[in-house]
């Protein structure tokens, strides 16, 4: 391993011109739990490191009209953000289960992303949160919706020398709840063999949501939504990403397009969870064989929606999201 | 090419000449000569690195000393007293037995002590969280998490 300078530069700009004074050399560093196992590994070895953990640019928590997140914030600082927890559920849901707390507690958003693992945890949360990536560059800041920031494993639409500010998602009524499912086998430090996150905004049809006595109790959420006269409980609004079932973590467009407008039922959702299913384009690896990868898309994406419905129409049980699963 | 540092380890002011590309780790290891802190894996999957910066359970082996300039670090070494008394936590690991071979100890210990330091009385899953980054090779975690619990006062 050769030896290289730590630079640690305190505003964006000055960690730009350092960049480019590295000829492109240089890499960037944030929590460094993914550059500090690389190139451990030797599969990096940079120029020199310029660390962005200092530059108080990044780290901003902005919960005033929606949601801006620096990339900078760890991803313990996000999870255990009270408004996250409560609008944003499906961010707190990922960005509380990546790694361990160690991990968690110097791991960056901003990280997870721009390393654009196929499997990482908060890109699926992002992409049915309707995130926007703010990037900041030489010629000012850009934004693109995360959508079109993964361009393929370990591949994101920064220019050389570009640094990601920040994510920026839209403020929701609280008819919308989110939440991300990771599927692993273990329930710490392990990748997910499979991500599913999913975003609805119901409508209810009438003034107010029948059988609330119900709703109080600890029953499951399928047996409830059959309580449901058919037309009350219409899909106003619906996201579904999948990480891990193709070279980029992608949205299921079909299986949203099929479940917008509808009356959600327990049997509608398995169609859908099909419909994604067909999406997606898994592949055997060692956390898993791509058949079933494929079948638990069917079962995640259902489990999903249904969660978030719970959560909608139960909402105090977003303090024990698990006491129910 | 090396850089002149300075950091709080266990309450010391500690200046060093610090090359850039070591990390903490080596450095309380090689440099400090405190070894009470393991390196496992040394990619950060097993935790036993563990120690605590500025009240944060943290994984020495991933952290770029450079980054530890001004900041307030605790090791194991820092938990006992200086008349030889030991920490609770460390006297709760002995009297429930929660060791075997011992290398996962040290980082077990700062991750429960990180835990304890911001939440006196956790609850069973936080202190299942605290340690979720610590893998014990030798046997299970039940007498680890019954030791922090006693630590904790709550038996």
């Amino acid at each position: 391993m050769g030896s290289f300078e730590y630079y640690k530069p305190e505003s964006i700009a000055e960690a730009m011109a350092l960049m480019e004074e590295s000829g492109g050399k240089g890499v960037y560093i944030a929590g460094g739990t993914d550059v500090m196992v690389l190139i451990r590994q030797r599969k990096l070895s940079p120029g020199c490191l310029i660390s962005l953990r200092n530059i108080g640019d990044l780290a901003y928590l902005d919960t005033s009209s929606g949601l801006a997140i620096g990339s900078g914030v760890t991803h313990n600082a996000i999870a255990k953000n009270d408004i996250i927890q409560t609008k944003y559920t499906a961010l707190a849901d990922a960005t509380s289960k990546v790694g361990s707390l160690q991990i968690r507690n110097i791991a960056t958003m901003g990280g997870n992303i721009c390393n654009a693992a196929p499997s990482a945890d908060t890109a699926c949360p992002l992409l049915v949160l309707d995130a926007r990536v703010v990037m900041a560059g030489k010629n000012g800041e850009r934004s693109v919706p995360i959508d079109e920031f993964f361009l393929g494993p370990n591949r994101v639409a920064l220019r050389p020398g570009e640094i990601v500010k920040g994510f920026e998602m839209p403020a929701f009524n609280e008819r919308t709840g989110s939440a991300y499912i990771k599927h692993t086998r273990r329930q710490a430090m392990d990748l997910p063999m499979l991500g599913v996150a999913a975003r609805v905004t119901i409508r209810i049809d009438g003034d107010q949501i029948g059988c609330r006595d119900a709703l109080c109790g600890i029953e499951n959420i399928s047996d409830i939504l059959k309580r449901f006269e058919d037309e009350k409980l219409v899909c106003e609004d619906v996201r579904i990403a999948m990480g891990v079932v193709a070279p980029r973590p992608m949205r299921a467009k079909k299986a949203e397009g099929a479940l917008k407008g509808r009356v959600i039922s327990e049997v509608l959702l398995q169609e859908i969870g099909e419909i994604a299913a067909s999406e997606c384009q898994p592949r055997d690896s060692i956390r898993g064989e791509a058949w079933y990868r494929r079948d638990m898309v069917k079962v995640l994406t259902k489990r999903a929606i249904l969660r978030v419905v719970d959560r909608i129409i139960r909402p105090d049980d977003t303090i024990w999201p698990e006491r129910l699963w | 090419m090396k850089k002149e540092i300075t950091f709080i380890v266990n309450n010391e002011k500690i200046a060093i000449e610090a090359d850039p590309k070591w990390t903490l780790l080596y450095v309380l290891r090689e440099v400090l000569e405190m070894t009470g802190t393991k390196e496992g894996c040394g990619y950060g999957e097993c935790g036993a690195c563990t120690v605590i910066i500025d009240g944060q359970a943290v994984n020495s082996c991933l952290y770029p000393v450079m980054e530890a300039e001004g900041r307030n670090i605790l090791t194991i070494e820092g938990l006992m007293t200086k008349d030889g008394e030991l920490d609770p936590i460390q006297k709760a690991f002995v009297d429930e037995g929660a060791v075997q071979c011992g290398f996962c100890i040290p980082g077990m210990i700062m991750s429960a002590k990180a835990l304890l330091d911001r939440k006196p009385k956790p609850t069973e899953d936080e202190i299942k969280e605290s340690i979720e980054g610590n893998l014990c090779r030798c046997t299970g975690y039940v007498k680890i998490t019954d030791a922090i619990r006693s630590a904790a006062g709550g038996r």
